[in-house]
C-alpha cells in the first residue's frame, strides 16, 4: 500500500477516505434497512462481503422484503450490476494479473471506477483504483454489520432521509464527468429513458435502458 | 424471512454473477483491441448507466415515484456537489434535507 500512497496525491486521497467514509455511512443505512425489513444479521453481512454493490444488495433485500422470490431478486440485482461490465471495457489495465485480478476484479465498484478514471496517467488511475477499491471492500460491510446492530434501535430509518444518500454519492462521484457538454447530454437522456421506463419494467432494466443515452454521444462526438 | 435456503441460494447467485460481470469486463478488453473513439465512449456509457441510477433511486421506489422528500434530498447534495462543496458536506445534506423534510410532513 506504500505505493499507492506515492503515487497517489494528497487531495486524491483525503477524496478516496471520504469516499470510504460515505460508503461506510450508506453501509450503516444499509444494515439498518435490511434487520428493519425483518432480515437476520448474517444477510447483510454476507451480502456486503460478496456482492459488495450497495445498489443491488437495497435491491435484493427491497424484493425479497416485499414478498418477492429471492432467486427473482437476484436476477434484479443482476441487471443492476451489469454495468460491471462497460465499467471493466472502458478502465484501462487497472485490476492486475494473475490471482491479484480475481480481488482486483471484485473490488470494482461504482466509486472505484470513478476515481480510476479521473486520474490522468495509468499508475495514478491504477492506485486509484485499489486504494477506493480496498478501502470499500473494509467500509461497506463494517457499516452494514454495524447498522444491523443498531438497527433495532433507530427504527425508521426514512426519517433520518438516509435513503437520499445513496443517489448523493453516485451524483457527485459523477459531477466531474458531467461538466463536459456532451457527457452531460448523454446522462440525461439516459436518466430521462430510465426514469420513463421504471413504471413498465422490472427493476434494473430501465438502467440499461439508459445506454441508449450513449447515442447522443454517437451522434454529436466531441470536438 | 421466509426460506433462508431460498435467501441464500438467491444470494449466492447474486455474488457469482456480479463478480463474473466484473471479472469479464477486463479480460474481454485485453482479447479486443480498442480504437480511443471506443473507450471514450464506454467511459460516457458508465456515466451514462451512473446518471440513470442516481435518477430511478433519487425518484422513484418500486413502480412509482418516490415522493418530494428523497429528489429534494439528492437535488440539494447536486446542487453542492456542482458548487464544488466537499462530499461528505453533499452527502450529508441530502439525508439533512430529506429528513427535515419529512419531520415537516413532505413525503
Amino acid at each position: 500500500m506504500s505505493s499507492i500512497y506515492r503515487t497517489l496525491t494528497g487531495g486524491t486521497l483525503r477524496d478516496i477516505a471520504l469516499a470510504c467514509l460515505a460508503v461506510w455511512f450508506i453501509g450503516l443505512s444499509y444494515g439498518a434497512i435490511a434487520v428493519a425489513s425483518g432480515f437476520p444479521l448474517w444477510v447483510p453481512a454476507a451480502q456486503s462481503v460478496l456482492v459488495l454493490a450497495g445498489a443491488s444488495e437495497f435491491l435484493f433485500i427491497g424484493i425479497v422484503a416485499a414478498g418477492g422470490n429471492p432467486l427473482a431478486a437476484a436476477a434484479a440485482g443482476l441487471l443492476v450490476n451489469a454495468r460491471h461490465l462497460p465499467y471493466g471495457l472502458a478502465l484501462p489495465e487497472v485490476t492486475g494479473r494473475g490471482w491479484r485480478r480475481l480481488l482486483g476484479s471484485h473490488v470494482m465498484n461504482d466509486e472505484s471506477v470513478v476515481f480510476a478514471l479521473a486520474q490522468e496517467d495509468l499508475p495514478r488511475k491504477r492506485a486509484a483504483y485499489w486504494a477506493c477499491g480496498l478501502g470499500v471492500l473494509l467500509c461497506w460491510p463494517a457499516g452494514a454489520v454495524l447498522g444491523a446492530l443498531i438497527g433495532s434501535v433507530i427504527g425508521n430509518t426514512g426519517a433520518f432521509g438516509l435513503d437520499a444518500m445513496f443517489p448523493a454519492v453516485i451524483l457527485a462521484l459523477i459531477m466531474p464527468a458531467l461538466r463536459d457538454r456532451v457527457t452531460r447530454r448523454a446522462a440525461l437522456g439516459g436518466a430521462v429513458i430510465a426514469l420513463a421506463a421504471t413504471p413498465f419494467l422490472p427493476a434494473g432494466l430501465p438502467v440499461l435502458l439508459a445506454l441508449a443515452g450513449v447515442l447522443a454521444v454517437i451522434i454529436r462526438p466531441a470536438r | 424471512m421466509k426460506d433462508p435456503a431460498l435467501v441464500v441460494a438467491g444470494l449466492l447467485t447474486l455474488s457469482a454473477g456480479t463478480f463474473a460481470f466484473r471479472f469479464s469486463g477486463p479480460l474481454l478488453r485485453q482479447r479486443i483491441a480498442f480504437p480511443p473513439w471506443a473507450g471514450r465512449l464506454l467511459e460516457a456509457a458508465a456515466v451514462v448507466l451512473l446518471a440513470a441510477l442516481v435518477a430511478t433511486t433519487a425518484l422513484t421506489r418500486g413502480h412509482g415515484f418516490a415522493g418530494l422528500a428523497r429528489p429534494a434530498g439528492v437535488l440539494a447534495g447536486g446542487i453542492l456537489a456542482w458548487r464544488k462543496a466537499p462530499f461528505l458536506v453533499v452527502v450529508l445534506a441530502a439525508a439533512a434535507v430529506t429528513a427535515v423534510l419529512r419531520l415537516l410532513g413532505v413525503r
